[in-house]
């Protein structure tokens, strides 16, 4: 780890050259797109829109073109979603598989499993959903206990996770399954993908605290996998989730959240804020501005093949504190109550992502687990 | 050239810039042979072309070096003589050598060759020969001017490094020119605020590897703080703050050539000035009493990020102006300035 790994990093012109056209199809995509929808941010979820972002190209477009992608770079893939974040595009179908399950597959899937799935995922046709936490394994992931055992040529899965997004419309889960006993937690375990609509499998929706539902629980009750169901290598499950952290912690989505308030903030105060709120519009500005700068540096050393999973952390930490500080603050400087029926644009932004930002540092690895790394890195543990 | 830069850099400051020569600094001597040493190292021209007399560099070259300022803490005009030098330069005028400062702020007027008014928050304006402002009048002009004509009211910051304010009386500019188109009139201001972000990201730099190193060293409990996680989540706060302090300087020095690049400046002087506090905080929290102390090195670099946030506009002052700025072109042009690193109303209107 090192401060100095923030290199500042521009975009390239070829990746930059993408962004009017993105911006184009989406400023008439999302025409009469409602705000309050916008703010769903890449929780919306669209199987038709994914299909037609699949159709321009821009869903796994950074894979083979052997495969059905576009050989783009990472740059390239940046400017992408970045636009479809900032303009609140409803990106949830194919967000998973886009971001972790299509570079996983073709990191470390058999070419049967690459056949099978990343053609779908570029068409925005196969979605995905990622299995790990349980019930009594959140932070501590190490300690899950869903199991999968040999039968043959098969194997039989038991267990449940817990708080999947999207698993209840996705087709595949990537899990991650103990497979053997070792005294080292963080061996024996593995990663399988799972078909959904097998026999054995219960999905069950859980509300959130607005009543909608993302996530679910998920059962398995004696489902049986073929052999080839399992990605990479057995026992090895461990390294290779860590190996996807940095992806998953450093992308826009872990800033850019709560920009839909900012849109609304702006609207709300008109042409000429006040002290306070030119104060604290600007400093978000400026923050967004840094950690955007953060995260393309992450990407950058991504592309070059490293593992910044500190630096990952830094940006995920940092974009969260910011992605929730945004409603409480903008609910400081404009005297319109938060409502979830009626009322303007930005009093319905202002209650959606207040009661969302809560989950803003859980997901995707909490607040304490990421300074807890951020304080490895420094050599404190 | 950066590497190069960065390296004799940090061995000029880590031989020469220790805390007894700091602290003597702080007693009110001018560091002489350190200021010899530094102009001979060439870098008080480093941003002058080469064909005025200078090295040429770019902004993107010295964000090093004004980082290491920052670490090291720095006890000289060395980011003001830096400036100065670019705005004489990209105005047509000759650098100077020697002591020299810059003005941001105050009152000066440039009428019938002649310079009256004050000049207030000069950094050492009571140790340097010359000064450069930007003097109003018809049009906004470059000026350099000497410290001997002026009459000088005493006052330093918190890190006990001079502000002086200084009043001209019908002055007679050693040099002048027309501010070039290009340039605002408050570029000094915009261009100071870029220094001292990249002296606070540097100085962050020094407060998160003296609490690291302490946390390992000092054992309660039979363990170093370190090891308990209160510490540690702390330390981790501090260390994303001088990351984000660290990018955000390196991204405005990138950006900036013959102009400023004042989006990414403003962004950096914001973010800099809530990381010092916050980090500053952190700091002497970890280190306890012992960093509460004059003896212990600490309140060198803390005492400067509590003064240089608020130089050359504070978190607030930039704030107040991205924040109008945005909201005066509405909140459609909010991620196409955040994307293209302009402001494109704000430009207008600022010169």
């Amino acid at each position: 780890m090192s401060i100095d790994q923030f290199k500042y990093s521009r975009i390239p012109p070829e990746a930059e050259a993408l962004r009017a056209e993105v911006r184009a199809f989406l400023a008439e995509a999302l025409k009469d797109y409602p705000a309050v929808r916008r703010a769903d941010s890449w929780m919306g979820f669209d199987a038709e829109f994914s299909r037609r972002l699949g159709a321009k190209g821009w869903v796994g477009m950074a894979l083979p073109k052997r495969h059905g992608g576009g050989e783009a770079s990472p740059f390239a893939r940046y400017v992408v979603i970045e636009e479809l974040l900032a303009a609140g595009a409803p990106v949830s179908a194919h967000w998973f598989a886009d971001r972790q399950s299509g570079p996983q597959i073709l990191h470390y899937g058999t070419d049967a499993q690459k056949e099978r799935h990343l053609p779908a995922i570029c068409r925005g046709e196969q979605f995905f959903c990622i299995g790990m936490s349980e019930p009594n394994s959140g932070s501590d992931l190490a300690s899950i206990k869903t199991r999968a055992r040999r039968e043959g040529d098969k194997w039989v899965v038991n267990g449940q996770k817990v708080w999947t997004t999207n698993a209840h419309r996705s087709h595949y889960m990537i899990a991650l399954v103990r497979t053997g006993e070792n005294s080292k937690r963080q061996e024996g375990l593995s990663q399988f993908i799972i078909d959904l609509s097998l026999p054995g499998i219960t999905i069950r929706p859980i509300k959130d605290l607005t009543g909608a539902e993302h996530f679910n629980e998920v059962f398995f009750d004696e489902l049986v996998l073929d052999a080839d169901a399992i990605i990479g290598t057995e026992g090895q499950g461990w390294g290779q989730v860590t190996a996807e952290l940095a992806f998953e912690r450093s992308g826009p989505e872990r800033f850019l959240s709560s920009i839909a308030l900012l849109h609304t903030l702006i609207d709300a105060v008109g042409r000429s804020p006040d002290a306070l709120q030119a104060k604290e519009i600007g400093r978000f500005a400026a923050r967004l501005v840094t950690l955007r700068n953060m995260s393309l540096a992450v990407t950058a050393q991504l592309a070059a093949g490293n593992n910044p999973a500190w630096e990952a952390s830094v940006v995920k930490d940092l974009g969260a504190v910011f992605e929730q500080e945004i409603p409480e603050v903008a609910q400081l400087l404009c005297e319109l109550p938060p409502t979830v029926q009626g009322g303007s644009d930005h009093a319905q932004v202002l209650a959606y992502l207040t009661q969302m930002a809560p989950s803003f540092s859980l997901r995707g690895g909490t607040r304490e687990i990421l300074r807890g790394i951020i304080a490895r890195g420094l050599g404190l543990r | 050239m950066r590497d190069l830069f960065d390296s004799s850099v940090e061995r000029l400051f880590s031989d020469l810039v220790t805390a007894d020569a700091v602290l003597a600094c702080e007693g009110g001597e001018w560091p002489t042979e350190l200021w010899t040493a530094v102009e001979a190292s060439g870098f008080t021209l480093a941003l002058v072309p080469e064909s005025l007399g200078g090295a040429g560099a770019t902004w993107a070259d010295v964000c090093g070096v004004l980082r290491l300022a920052g670490r090291f803490n720095l006890p000289l005009p060395l980011p003001e003589a830096m400036l100065a030098n670019w705005l004489l330069g990209a105005s047509g005028l000759a650098a100077v050598l020697g002591t020299l400062s810059v003005a941001a702020r105050g009152t000066l007027r440039l009428e019938n060759g002649r310079v009256t008014g004050a000049a207030v928050d000069v950094p050492w304006g009571r140790h340097v020969r010359h000064v450069v402002a930007v003097a109003a009048g018809a049009a906004p002009a470059v000026v350099l001017l000497p410290t001997e004509a002026a009459t000088v009211v005493r006052t330093v910051n918190t890190a006990a490094e001079p502000r002086d304010t200084l009043k001209f009386e019908a002055v007679v500019p050693l040099a002048s020119a027309a501010l070039p188109t290009a340039l605002s009139a408050d570029v000094l201001k915009l261009g100071g605020a870029m220094m001292r972000a990249a002296q606070i990201a540097g100085a962050l730099e020094t407060v998160l590897a003296m609490a690291t190193t302490y946390a390992g060293e000092r054992v309660q409990f039979g363990k170093p703080i370190g090891s308990f996680q209160a510490i540690q989540h702390q330390i981790a706060v501090l260390a994303e703050h001088a990351a984000a302090s660290v990018m955000s300087a390196e991204a405005a020095f990138a950006e900036s050539d013959d102009r400023l690049a004042r989006l990414p400046v403003m962004a950096a002087k914001i973010c800099a000035s809530e990381a010092a506090g916050i980090g500053a905080g952190v700091a002497h929290a970890v280190h306890g009493a012992i960093g509460f102390t004059h003896e212990h090195a600490l309140h060198l670099t803390t005492r400067r990020l509590w003064s240089w946030r608020s130089e050359f506009g504070s978190l607030t002052d930039w704030s107040q102006q991205l924040g109008r700025a945005l909201c005066g072109a509405g909140s459609q042009a909010l991620w196409p300035s955040v994307t293209a690193g302009v402001l494109a109303a704000y430009e207008e209107t600022a010169a």
